[in-house]
């Protein structure tokens, strides 16, 4: 396994992020009120159960076709790329992405890229990268700008912004955007990112956008938005680059619109986006706009890793809906910030293991009630939670035989935990000692703390009874 | 090693089991997609509801009296100029129906991005047919008609014929043969550009046009 940085999110920061999360009245807000309208507008979308069965097991089979056959679609798709004059890059790790991100960028001299919506691009910390060599990276998705102006990360893979409210924003834009005057009309707020925006595609050199689905057969990107942003980026400047993992490949064109249709249904609840815009190449000989270099960077960061494994191999049918989001309880209660990675919630608590190691990310899977809502509403029917159980094991112990271990594999490791679960083997398999125990644990259980560590945070101490249930029905007998 | 053969040797050496390529017919089978091949009259009318749905606004028009329209939709809303391609058709009924402050694009937007963000209020393309189903738009965009055309501009005119108005994506794309000729751009567009990214509250002319008005080029007795 080469060695990617880790970035550390230790579990207790996490708990903290999550108290002060479920503390703040009008987070909550934000994120109900959101959640609620999506969970709605999706519901609406899917009158029919059976119908919806029909194209989710649909949707679940063509991704699980094209996983089966990765590398030969990840090769016919480099080479339609290739001959449509797009010119494909790979990348093992972040930094690798990151690189071949700034040579290009460098190749140009380009001093501002544009960015259309990309989760991978985060996910590579691709911002920093480029600060750290004096090139800006502007956000043009009205919610990744507004959170980029801020400082700040997106709470929610779909809707980046959610967790502000109109007034925040307001305030937020009379602060921070020259020339602009405090507003709460909605309206007024898009118009003045509007023109700011505007004048950063008409400058920048460069834009950079994520991709939905790369179709190997027409070697072609394909990108969904609503905004415009993602044409502006994929248009307007001289060179674009596309940025994606390499589990978004799709075989065949009219593989896409299943695809594509729960999508969105999924994601936004609306039938379709305003925009699907679909790439084949840069400017043709005689057109007169479009990008004169087109630039795709395949992106591995651990993805290669639930490959391997038949059952993780299913966390690569993603196709980033957000809709298991919308519907935890857990992240519908604490966002998306508290979990401090880049994809959060199920979708994150499945994926983040592999992009950043059980070490950072072993408590992600531990987030989660398995009450199963994740999976139920997966267009591509991911079996969320088995994926959850997995990895809180493998955080736990050893690989199990015949499996390659995991980055971080066994991470969570508690000696005391073993410990005590080795015992508890032992006195469960031998009937005397266990006899001897609960004898004993029925005697001695006034030295029984009244506090319990994490158990009597929100509970009543465990106490065990003054006699066994063994000597109850003996006595009962008599 | 590089990281092309890396990645791809790690896959390689995953022993995947090979499965059946998925059954189509299965997404196909949903009533209100593919399967029932609906009239032209409903397939106009679905269009229209969707369009309207998606708050893109249609006119009737005739081959005869679009240009007409169009210049009394300009004179409505008070524009001053109308970017259009070099499709010849178009530009001499344009200038018959006497439109004002024509402008063609027929040089590369390099020379002048900054006027064509600035200075054009609409920009009028034709298109590659329609979607009922969802009320989309398909255009491809090619040397006469670039891209930025359907996106710069705050007004898009779009000009469609009702002829060419598909029931679903996958019947468009199967029937215009897309497979086999992608150009480097192809668009599908369903309403003018949007977001809701501030408090889940809808606002149009996100980055891209505000308004989308269709021109849907019907036969006469269609017009009513
Ligand atoms: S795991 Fe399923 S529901 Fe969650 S984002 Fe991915 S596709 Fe959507």
């Amino acid at each position: 396994m080469s060695a990617r940085p880790l970035k550390f999110v230790p579990a207790s920061e996490f708990r903290a992020r999550a108290a002060a999360a479920v503390a703040d009245p009008q987070l909550r807000q934000s994120f109900r009120r959101a959640m609620d309208f999506l969970i709605e507008r999706r519901a609406a979308q899917f009158p029919d159960a059976e119908v919806l069965d029909r194209q989710r097991r649909l949707a679940e089979q063509i991704r699980q076709y094209t996983l089966a056959r990765l590398p030969d679609l990840l090769e016919q798709l480099e080479r339609r790329l290739v001959d449509n004059g797009i010119q494909v890059h790979w990348a093992e790790t972040a930094e690798e992405a990151c690189t071949v991100i700034i040579d290009i960028a460098r190749r140009h001299s380009a001093k501002l890229i544009v960015k259309g919506k990309s989760m991978v691009s985060e996910e590579v910390e691709l911002n920093h990268a480029l600060a750290a060599v004096g090139i800006d990276a502007l956000e043009s998705d009205m919610g990744e700008y507004i959170v980029q102006l801020d400082g700040e990360k997106p709470s929610h893979i779909i809707m980046p912004a959610i967790h502000k409210t109109r007034e925040e924003i307001a305030r937020l834009f009379a602060d921070k955007v020259p020339g602009a005057a405090y507003t709460e009309s909605v309206d007024e707020l898009i118009g003045i990112g509007r023109a700011v925006l505007r004048e950063k595609f008409i400058s920048a050199r460069i834009g950079l956008s994520g991709v939905n689905f790369a179709v190997a057969e027409t070697g072609t990107l394909c990108l969904v938005e609503n905004e415009g942003n993602g044409r502006m980026c994929t248009t307007v400047p001289d060179v674009h680059i596309a940025i994606t993992g390499i589990e978004k490949v799709v075989e065949k064109l009219e593989h896409v619109p299943p695809l594509f249709g729960l999508l969105t249904r999924s994601a936004t609840g609306q039938a379709i986006t305003t925009y699907f815009n679909m790439i084949s190449g840069p400017r043709r000989a005689g057109e007169l706009d479009g990008p004169r270099e087109v630039h795709l960077v395949l992106v591995d960061n651990g993805r290669t890793q639930a490959y391997a494994d038949a059952q993780l191999r299913a966390t690569l049918q993603c196709i980033r809906c957000g809709a298991c989001m919308n519907h935890c309880p857990v992240y519908t209660r604490i966002g998306g910030h508290a979990y401090g990675t880049t994809y959060p919630g199920p979708i994150g608590g499945i994926v983040s293991p592999h992009l950043l190691g059980l070490a950072a990310t072993h408590f992600m899977p531990t987030a989660s009630s398995l009450c199963g809502a994740c999976s139920e509403v997966c267009p591509v029917r991911i079996p969320i939670p088995d994926l959850l159980i997995r990895l809180r094991g493998e955080a736990q112990h050893d690989a199990l035989h015949g499996h390659q271990p995991l980055l971080g594999q066994g991470a969570a490791r508690n000696p005391l935990l073993d410990l005590v679960w080795t015992a508890w083997a032992v006195l469960y398999t031998h009937p005397q000692l266990h006899r001897a125990f609960l004898w004993l644990a029925t005697r001695l259980r006034w030295l029984t703390p009244p506090r319990q560590s994490g158990w009597t945070a929100s509970r009543t101490p465990l106490k065990p009874a003054a006699r066994t249930l063994h000597e109850h029905m003996t006595s009962r007998r008599r | 090693m590089s990281a092309r053969e890396r990645i791809l040797e790690r896959l390689r050496s995953v022993p995947v089991v090979p499965l059946p390529e998925p059954d189509l017919g299965a997404f196909q089978a949903d009533p209100a997609a593919v399967s029932t091949r609906s009239s032209r009259t409903a397939r106009i009318e679905r269009f229209c509801e969707r369009m309207n749905f998606w708050h893109g606004q249609v006119i009737r028009v005739t081959r005869r009296n679009w240009a007409a329209s169009l210049r009394d939709l300009c004179a409505d809303r008070g524009l001053r100029s109308l970017v259009h391609g070099q499709v010849t058709e178009f530009a001499d009924e344009l200038r018959a129906a006497g439109l004002p402050g024509l402008r063609v694009f027929d040089r590369p937007v390099d020379s002048w991005k900054a006027e064509l963000f600035a200075e054009v209020d609409a920009g009028l393309t034709s298109t590659r047919g329609a979607i009922a189903e969802t009320g989309t738009l398909i255009i491809w965009p090619d040397e006469r008609e670039p891209r930025l055309l359907s996106l710069v501009p705050p007004i898009h005119f779009a000009l469609l014929d009702a002829d060419r108005i598909h029931d679903s994506l996958p019947e468009a794309m199967r029937e215009q043969g897309w497979a086999a000729a992608m150009p480097a751009n192809a668009l599908l567009v369903s309403g003018p550009s949007k977001t809701a990214d501030i408090q889940v509250t809808l606002a149009y002319g996100a980055h891209g046009p505000k308004e989308l008005i269709v021109l849907l080029i019907v036969d006469e007795e269609e017009a009513r």
